[in-house]
């Protein structure tokens, strides 16, 4: 089974994730313009962008223990799925400023005054170096320090599920259990990850 | 027959109602679940007939009252009101229903009672949001009780002429219009007079974001964002965002029950 998906995704070109998520936020607003989006649709189009981003990052933290634990290789499209990921939080950064809160004296209050948006911003800004250098040159150039660099990444996945927890009214389960995946695949880094991967291939 | 409120300033011509489809299908009702869909979605298991409001404490008349009996009673007309919601989103609604007063007149209020309580109905197997911890269930409110004898605070029990929607709040639901959304307490099985300020669910929940009064203000914020503006439903995916109104509009009526309070530390 693990074989029949690696052979799988040895057959999808990366480009793949590129296209979707590319085409993904014009999709939204396209939905948003012709009424599929609701009666709130700027809401919607923040929130679905912000979800999006934040299940992508996760996506990203499982590739490595997967790889390790069940002998599933997606490590092709990491970059691709973390460039999306960015993207995407760029993208709901967008529609928050232009169609949610509109005003620009009324963004900078916000970022510094509101807890839950100092720090989505913060993790938007960490993650902008790993963007920039998402690319074969950068990791040449960077050697072992990209590596270091880009463990940012766990740093960048806590703030954005703790973000989601932050701004829900009420007890509600579904910011919590995005936070707590968030939590265990950086917890189980920890010990550092039995691998399996050297199963036969037959 | 549909009259209008004799202090009719409150709802300026101006205002041009959100359609029906808007307002039944964008809901904050946390019984039915946390989305704005969900009501719409799951509401329709809940059963509004037989319904009965027990209206106890500080009353001549206690009991338990009979939906159809109250509606006998009762004179039903029409209001237009904002509506404006803690989360910096707006409608307009054209509710049905009668004023509060005429209701607690039926019940007879005493001369020490100082607040009304109100309850939403406990139902887990209709209402699926409450299978979850989501708010300390069952929903409760409260109103000083020159709030809610003013003539703009109204029970409503329809909307365009129609009877009320499960999602909205069926079978009567409280309309305050001059203060967030969530202090208008729906599918209300409960209304006691008391003279204790009564709990209130989101203050319970959150006190420091949602205080007993909850008045409409621009000028204090929400913890969590501001409340200068608001978005008002209907207007797409560009819409501009309007100023928020003091008392969302009902300062002229309202603004005389608050003469002397800081409206910062009563929030």
């Amino acid at each position: 089974m693990i074989d029949a998906l690696n052979t799988y995704a040895r057959k999808v070109p990366v480009w793949v994730i590129y296209l979707i998520g590319g085409a993904y936020p014009f999709w939204l607003l396209w939905l948003g313009l012709s009424g599929g989006l609701g009666v709130d649709p700027a809401k919607a189009m923040e929130h679905a962008l912000g979800e999006r981003a934040l299940q992508l990052l996760i996506l990203g933290l499982a590739i490595t223990p997967l790889r390790k634990l069940v002998g599933l290789n997606l490590i092709k499209f990491r970059r691709g799925i973390g460039v999306t990921a960015f993207y995407l939080v760029l993208s709901h950064l967008l529609v928050w400023l232009v169609l949610d809160v509109q005003l620009l004296d009324q963004i900078w209050a916000d970022i510094l005054k509101r807890p839950y948006i100092t720090i989505g911003m913060l993790g938007f800004v960490l993650m902008i170096p790993l963007a920039i250098t998402s690319n074969n040159w950068s990791v040449r150039r960077l050697g072992k320090q990209w590596r270091v660099l880009h463990k940012l990444t766990y740093g960048v996945s806590l703030l954005g599920g703790l973000h989601f927890v932050m701004l829900a009214k009420g007890f509600q389960w579904e910011p919590l259990l995005y936070l707590g995946s968030v939590v265990l695949l950086l917890m189980i880094r920890l010990k550092g990850i039995p691998s399996v991967r050297t199963r036969s291939r037959a | 027959g549909l009259a209008t409120l004799a202090g009719g300033k409150a709802q300026a011509s101006e205002l041009e109602p959100n359609s029906w489809e808007e307002i039944i299908s964008y809901n904050n009702f946390y019984e039915f679940g946390t989305g704005k869909g969900d009501p719409a979605q799951h509401a329709h298991r809940l059963t509004t007939s037989p319904w009965t409001v027990t209206i106890d404490g500080m009353v001549d008349r206690p009991g338990d009252y009979k939906f159809d009996e109250i509606m006998a009673a009762m004179t039903i007309e029409e209001r237009i009101y904002r509506f404006r919601c803690v989360e910096a989103w707006s409608m307009v609604i054209p509710w049905n229903g009668f004023e509060l007063k005429d209701l607690l007149d039926l019940a007879g209020v005493q001369e020490s009672a100082k607040y009304v309580a109100f309850e939403t109905l406990y139902r887990p197997e209709e209402m699926v949001g409450q299978r979850f911890g989501t708010l300390d269930w069952p929903y409760v409110e409260g109103l000083r009780l020159d709030e809610a004898m003013h003539p703009l605070t109204l029970m409503a029990t329809g909307i365009y002429g129609k009877t009320i929607p499960n999602q909205n709040g069926a079978p009567l639901r409280l309309v305050v219009p001059w203060k967030y959304g969530f202090k208008s307490i729906k599918s209300i099985v409960k209304i006691t007079l008391t003279d204790k300020q009564p709990p209130t669910s989101w203050n319970k929940a959150l006190g420091r974001e949602y205080g007993f009064y909850s008045n409409v203000n621009p000028e204090v914020d929400h913890p969590r964002w501001s409340q200068a503006t608001e978005r008002r439903i209907g207007g797409g995916l560009f819409a501009k965002r309007i100023p928020t109104l003091m008392f969302n509009g009902y300062e002229k009526e309202v603004a005389s029950l608050y003469e002397g309070m800081d409206l910062r530390r009563f929030y």
